[in-house]
């Protein structure tokens, strides 16, 4: 009696439980590479921008020694504290000195490759430091978009060899350039920069917050808290339910043909643009406000009640401070979606060419995203580069938004 | 003129009437045997600040729409104004210049018979800046002054504010229904003008697109609106290429992160995934446009396709299925996550691997969910815009060949309504139409998700 007992496995049994655990393992195999696919997509994706976007923070820049006292160049530091200090400059001859100069330093071919608007690089300098007006000074100013080309080794063939000359002497290279987040937009990618559309951003996303914050928190609390269960709410939620789901170029066509008709002046307005998204967003807000408000236990609304106080105060009292991390979390990941949102934009039309930062919530505006697109269009090499330098700083928003999201989830979450 | 002063004004008398209510409120306490009132104190104050602010607050609404056309009519009194250009748009011109310079948004005008108008505007907008503080100083002091008079120890205050919050909850939930009430007029509403000039069949059931902004708006020609190709766009980019990428990948993913990952992968992998889904769309048209498609065309080329376009349905599909993945896997988390413990453990203890578990018991009972997820992703594709704009190229094509370019619905909004074309034109209207029908199918796609996810919720409970 001493043999075991042991399971019978016949060799065709030995042989499918073979091929069994096969699939079992081919399976999961599968499974891992579906989710290396999708994180090596999104490698690829940033690797790629930041590979070209890199480049997209730094231009093409001349080395321009200016002696102002030989150029005879004289202003009086007072004028510069007037309104247009550009101009005043511009009138006591500035870009004829610059032009001078340069030619003097880079030779009559190579001051012709300076860009045209660069004395007014010069000029900002001087109008931030007075003093530099009295002696020599060396300015790194803009190339002309050829030349920048040229300096990358293709474009036209003859400016080639002087990109080649002026480089090897140290007088025309690849700098940092910190205009590029403070400039706004222009037609030469030498010249362009993001703080036009990145102003358009804050103005835009201030509105939306200004509006959906309020309306859906407020819409949240009347569903979750106090709202009969009638045909009315009924209606009021499947609508909230629907509008999270409509595609956003519909809130676009929204906007056209309500917001645009309402106001006509106010066409590519921050306002109106904030306003279109606030319309987007709100419905995000009600459904994570509504999550947040019913986590909060109903023993806290029961002990508020039970020592006197009103079914409103019960919610603004109690209710609303603990449900707020949760709200605000949703508000932010609705916020980075408006933030993100070019459709609707395009149909308002926040497409067009901004060359000013807008200073007001109805003056003419575009946004980080329509910029992106704008620069998009555009086929020069430049312009590649630059597009993919602002969806950097895009991505970088985002990241800090949802960053502050996670944190607050993480820092206020809380099991009851 | 401006409503930024008026509202400064409110809310200071606002406040002001809060203070002075407090203050009458407490001097009932200190009067009233045993310091009893009927609500307290600051509850008094936003009584009458709610009566103060409130009726200002209507009135500048209302005077900031009001004003300029009071402006203008006080204008067109003037002696000035009587040698203007007859009706039409030139007048108009000439108004809106003149207003501009006075109220100092332009610095000169252009139009010489602007120049006269200029001053009796600047007066008009004077006059109506006073009159605009004026009446908002009227109707803050009467609405205050009426409520502070109801002011008394025993006066319910609490109450009387409360069905005022009451009252702005109910408003606040009713945007949604104004908005969606929004959506449906401007989009019939702009239709029905676009049906006037071209038939429901020939948009609905043509198979040829291409409207000409530039014709005669009068008489269009009905077989360049025919929405077949954009239709078929749309469907083969968004729920036939974009699905074929998306669903399979999130399903596995879904699966792999649920069934198989280390708790320690899985904190990593599942927020890389959900980072997918916040990259804006721009972001993934521009590279689709730049790195995906040139690059399907190379290989297209490479692989001996002479007429592979560097815009192409298969780039933008592509990288719109990426996009989705994290969206089909967290639907198919969530409905895999809600399958019973139990039918999982009985499977396993009759000697199932875990795989054939989760092929044999858990997809086909987590089924409708992942459905109703599909429908909902599809509904998200079609309706995305950026990338089709970017990458699918602008030529309306009835082609089964993914390497062609082909154009949606989306994206002929876009175009329709970024040309120069006026509002009186159906090429322009008939953006609206289309978008009509991507509002219905959407709404129409959500629904059945909606109903399936519901029957299916009723299996297990």
């Amino acid at each position: 009696m001493s043999e075991q007992i042991r399971p019978t496995r016949t060799a065709a049994f030995e042989g499918r439980l073979k091929k069994r655990y096969a699939a079992e393992k081919r399976f999961k195999i599968l499974g891992l590479l579906a989710v290396l696919f999708s994180v090596a997509v999104l490698a690829l994706l940033i690797f790629n921008m930041t590979m070209n976007g890199v480049g997209g923070f730094q231009r093409v820049e001349m080395k321009v020694p200016v002696d102002f006292r030989e150029a005879g160049m004289t202003v009086d530091p007072r004028a510069l504290e007037q309104p247009d200090p550009q101009g005043v400059l511009e009138r006591s001859g500035l870009p004829m000195v610059i032009q001078t100069a340069a030619e003097k330093a880079l030779g009559a071919d190579g001051a012709a490759q300076l860009g045209q608007n660069a004395w007014r690089d010069a000029a900002r300098e001087i109008i931030a430091k007075p003093s530099l007006l009295a002696g020599t000074t060396t300015f790194w100013l803009p190339a002309r978009e050829d030349m920048a080309t040229a300096l990358r080794g293709d474009g036209k063939a003859d400016l080639q060899p002087l990109a080649a000359k002026l480089s090897k002497a140290g007088v025309l290279e690849r700098r940092f350039d910190w205009g590029f987040l403070n400039r706004a937009d222009a037609t030469d990618p030498q010249m362009v920069g993001i703080w036009g559309a990145l102003k358009g951003s804050i103005l835009t996303m201030l509105v939306t917050l200004v509006l959906a914050f309020p309306i859906g928190v407020l819409a949240a609390l009347y569903l979750e808290e106090y709202a009969p269960k009638n045909r009315w709410t009924d209606i009021i939620e499947v609508s909230i339910n629907n509008l999270a789901a409509v595609p956003s170029i519909i809130f676009g066509l929204l906007g056209l043909a309500v917001f645009l008709s309402i106001f006509p002046n106010f066409r590519s307005a921050p306002l109106i643009g904030g306003m279109t998204l606030a319309l987007m967003t709100m419905p995000v807000i009600v459904i994570s406000g509504r999550n947040a408000i019913k986590a909060v236990p109903p023993s806290i609304r029961d002990g508020a009640l039970a020592i006197g106080a009103s079914p409103v105060q019960v919610v603004f009292h109690h209710v609303l401070p603990l449900a707020l991390p949760g709200i605000l979390t949703g508000t932010i990941i609705g916020m980075a979606r408006a933030l993100g949102e070019t459709a609707p934009l395009l149909m308002i039309g926040m497409r067009a060419f901004v060359a000013t930062p807008p200073d007001s919530f109805t003056s003419p505006a575009t946004v980080l995203p329509v910029q992106i697109f704008l620069w998009s269009d555009e086929i020069d090499r430049g312009f590649v580069e630059r597009t993919s330098a602002a969806i950097i700083v895009l991505l970088l928003f985002l990241l800090v938004m949802n960053g502050l999201a996670i944190y607050l989830r993480n820092r206020f979450e809380r099991k009851w | 003129m401006s409503p930024a002063i008026l509202l400064l004004l409110a809310f200071g008398l606002g406040l002001v009437a809060w203070l002075a209510a407090r203050g009458r409120a407490w001097s009932f306490r200190r009067q009233a045997d045993g310091g009893r009132i009927a609500a307290l104190p600051s509850y008094h104050g936003w009584y009458v600040a709610l009566w103060t602010v409130i009726p200002t607050l209507i009135f500048i609404v209302l005077w900031s729409m009001v004003a300029p056309q009071i402006a203008t009519n006080s204008v067109l009194a003037d002696p000035a104004a009587a040698n203007l250009p007859e009706f039409g748009f030139e007048r108009q011109n000439v108004l809106n210049e003149a207003a501009a310079v006075a109220s100092g948004a332009a610095r000169g005008v252009f139009n010489p018979a602007a120049e006269a108008l200029v001053e009796p505007y600047r007066i008009a907008f004077f006059r109506i800046r006073l009159m605009g503080i004026a009446i908002t100083l009227i109707i803050a002091f009467a609405g205050g002054a009426w409520a502070f008079l109801r002011l008394k120890p025993d006066f319910r205050a609490r109450t009387q504010v409360e069905r005022t919050v009451m009252a702005f909850l109910l408003l606040a939930s009713l945007v949604a229904i104004l908005t969606t009430l929004g959506i449906i007029v401007s989009l019939v509403f702009e239709t029905i003008r676009f049906f006037g000039m071209v038939s429901p069949s020939d948009f609905l059931f043509g198979t040829h697109w291409g409207p000409d902004p530039m014709s005669n708006p009068a008489n269009p020609d009905p077989d360049r609106y025919g929405a077949i190709p954009l239709f078929w766009g749309t469907i083969y980019i968004g729920a036939i290429i974009a699905m074929l990428v998306a669903v399979p990948l999130g399903l596995m993913s879904a699966i792999y992160l649920t069934q198989y990952a280390a708790p320690s992968w899985r904190k990593w992998l599942k927020p890389a995934l959900e980072v997918l889904a916040g990259v804006p769309t721009v972001v993934y048209g521009y590279f689709a446009a730049l790195t995906v498609a040139p690059a399907i065309r190379d290989a297209a080329l490479a692989v001996g396709i002479s007429n592979a376009s560097s815009e192409s349905a298969l780039a933008a599909g592509l990288v719109m299925g990426v996009m989705i993945i994290p969206f089909v896997s967290s639907m198919a988390d969530d409905s895999i996550a809600a399958v019973p413990q139990a039918m999982r453990d009985g499977s396993l203890a009759m000697g199932a691997t875990r795989s054939e578990t989760i092929r044999r018991v858990l997809i086909p009972a987590a089924l409708p969910g992942i459905v109703a997820g599909v429908m909902l992703a599809i509904s998200r594709a079609i309706g995305e815009t950026m990338i089709v704009v970017m990458a699918a190229g602008a030529a309306a094509n009835l082609t089964a060949n993914p390497l062609e370019a082909m154009t949606t619905v989306t994206f002929q909004i876009v175009a329709m309504l970024t040309g120069e074309g006026s509002f009186d034109h159906p090429a322009t209207l008939s953006a609206f139409a289309l978008g009509m029908v991507l509002f219905l199918v959407t709404l129409g796609l959500n629904f059945i998700a909606l109903r399936v996810v519901k029957r299916f919720r009723e299996a297990y409970e």
